[in-house]
């Protein structure tokens, strides 16, 4: 897989990307979003200065839209399933786990929010999910081990499917750098899902009881550019958990195909 | 002072423009197994060697705090305490070590470390130091990615950094069980969900309270104006 040649692409498709961006001080925006008194503004400060840039979204080059509506539809994914699920009577009655999904809930509707006023008009629409997968978990909102396993299966995901998208968003750092803010972030909710199962924070092998083996697929790897994570003193466990893997968006939407209606 | 550092970086930069990539990664091998000395100006370099050079420093002082966690565990530590740093720490020594590796000759030096202001009996102080490191390295890959011209330095730097991420929630849970802190409005902006991400020359001022050389920043990428 030849990763340079995407860049080159995305510069032959938007070339004009860095005039463009030229006249927005991206600096200032990741200061305000940074500071607490922008918190409440952030959302409109990273979508305003996006339009600065494109004059707006439908201006956004179409690679870079169709990562974005790619992590949309699993923010999407994401947040329903938190909203359904801390609604649903006796589902998530643990205080402490309550207060967890309540924290991850915020953060998928927000994720959703952003990603819809970066993209406008060119935002697709909120598909129909099926949450049971086709009957994979026919008790997901009855059981709440179940709805422990596959809250831990999107979130791990989530994380492989931002990180493997990275390449295609270097054409616009602002962009780039907001995929990589919520990337974090499904990473910390999939630690602390895993916590709550009993599993360890990081992911061992490529496997974890429950998961459908396709969310883990590769993550084993120990090898990146040719050097060995396996090094003296390191168990090759911790070699595995020390790097997450990427998958590819074809990958990502087959393990999401069953959870579509 | 001495000056220490990847003089001949500079003209090496990823190209995003041809099929022929001009790889740092693959650099002559070995790396830099000089020490550094305190108050030595260590010049990071320039381009993606300068953001992996900047990573390489960071990921140097985050292990060593670890191994002396681990070398002197604090009285009391629990059983799943003792194996998150035991796994944390090994992790990051294979983060080091691809760092050290893969810059090769462009690597900076082995840095002189000082945890002195870290009062390793203390059960607060170690977890919230870890969680002070955690933290930081996770902002500060969200940062560094924009910098990075190499599509392949994203993904590496990718690789690692929601490992980073993971560490920071399971030590915020560690501190404070059952709370939202794993995730806590303090680094995450509750509106818009996105976590901290910062420049390097916010990072190293943070790292520098246990680096005692001199991390010149001067050189390295800046975002675009």
């Amino acid at each position: 897989m030849n990763l340079q040649n995407i860049i080159s692409e995305i510069e032959k498709v938007d070339g004009e990307v860095v005039d463009r961006l030229a006249h927005v001080s991206r600096r200032s925006m990741f200061n305000m979003i940074g500071r607490k008194a922008a918190a409440v503004a952030a959302p409109t400060v990273l979508a305003s200065a996006l339009n600065k840039a494109y004059g707006q979204a439908a201006g956004l080059n179409p690679d870079i839209i169709d990562v974005l509506n790619f992590a949309l539809t699993l923010e999407y994914l994401e947040a329903e399933f938190y909203n359904v699920g801390l609604d649903m009577p006796g589902l998530i009655t643990d205080s402490a786990a309550r207060i967890a999904f309540t924290q991850i809930r915020k953060h998928e509707n927000a994720h959703v929010a952003v990603l819809k006023s970066v993209l406008g008009s060119a935002a697709i629409a909120k598909p129909a999910f099926d949450f049971t997968a086709k009957g994979m978990f026919p008790d997901i909102f009855k059981n709440y081990q179940t709805y422990l396993t596959v809250s831990q299966a999107f979130e791990d995901t989530g994380v492989r499917a931002y990180k493997g998208q990275a390449p295609r968003l270097m054409s616009n750092d602002a962009i780039l750098t907001a995929a990589l803010q919520i990337h974090s972030v499904e990473a910390r909710h999939a630690a602390k899902v895993r916590d709550l199962r009993g599993q360890k924070g990081w992911i061992t092998g490529n496997q974890s009881p429950g998961i459908p083996p396709q969310v883990y697929a590769g993550d084993e790897a120990v090898k990146h550019l040719e050097i060995s994570a396996l090094l003296p003193g390191v168990p090759y466990e911790n070699a595995t958990e020390a790097w997450d893997e990427i998958l590819t968006k074809e990958e990502i939407l087959a393990i999401v195909k069953p959870f579509l209606a | 002072m001495r000056y220490v550092g990847v003089a001949t970086a500079t003209g090496v930069v990823m190209s995003a423009c041809t099929n022929t990539i001009v790889d740092p990664l693959a650099g002559p091998g070995g790396g830099s197994t000089a020490g550094a000395r305190a108050g030595d100006l260590i010049e990071l370099g320039s381009g993606d060697i300068g953001i992996l050079n900047y990573a390489y420093a960071l990921e140097q002082a985050e292990l060593r705090f670890l191994e002396l966690v681990n070398d002197r565990p604090y009285a009391g530590i629990s059983q799943k305490e003792r194996q998150v740093f035991l796994d944390l720490r090994n992790q990051e020594i294979t983060h080091r070590e691809f760092f050290k590796q893969v810059l090769g000759s462009y690597a900076i030096p082995t840095l002189t470390l000082d945890y002195s202001s870290v009062d390793f009996n203390s059960r607060r102080s170690v977890l919230e130091t870890a969680k002070s490191f955690a933290d930081l390295a996770t902002a500060a890959y969200n940062g560094a990615g924009q910098l990075l011209t190499s599509a392949t330095n994203l993904t590496i730097s990718g690789n690692i950094v929601s490992v980073e991420a993971r560490h920071a929630s399971i030590i915020r849970e560690l501190i404070s069980p059952g709370s939202a802190d794993f995730a806590g409005d303090d680094v995450i902006d509750p509106v818009s969900g996105l976590e901290r991400a910062l420049l390097p020359e916010q990072v190293v001022p943070q790292a520098s309270r246990f680096i005692k050389e001199v991390l010149n920043t001067s050189t390295l990428p800046k975002p675009m104006a």
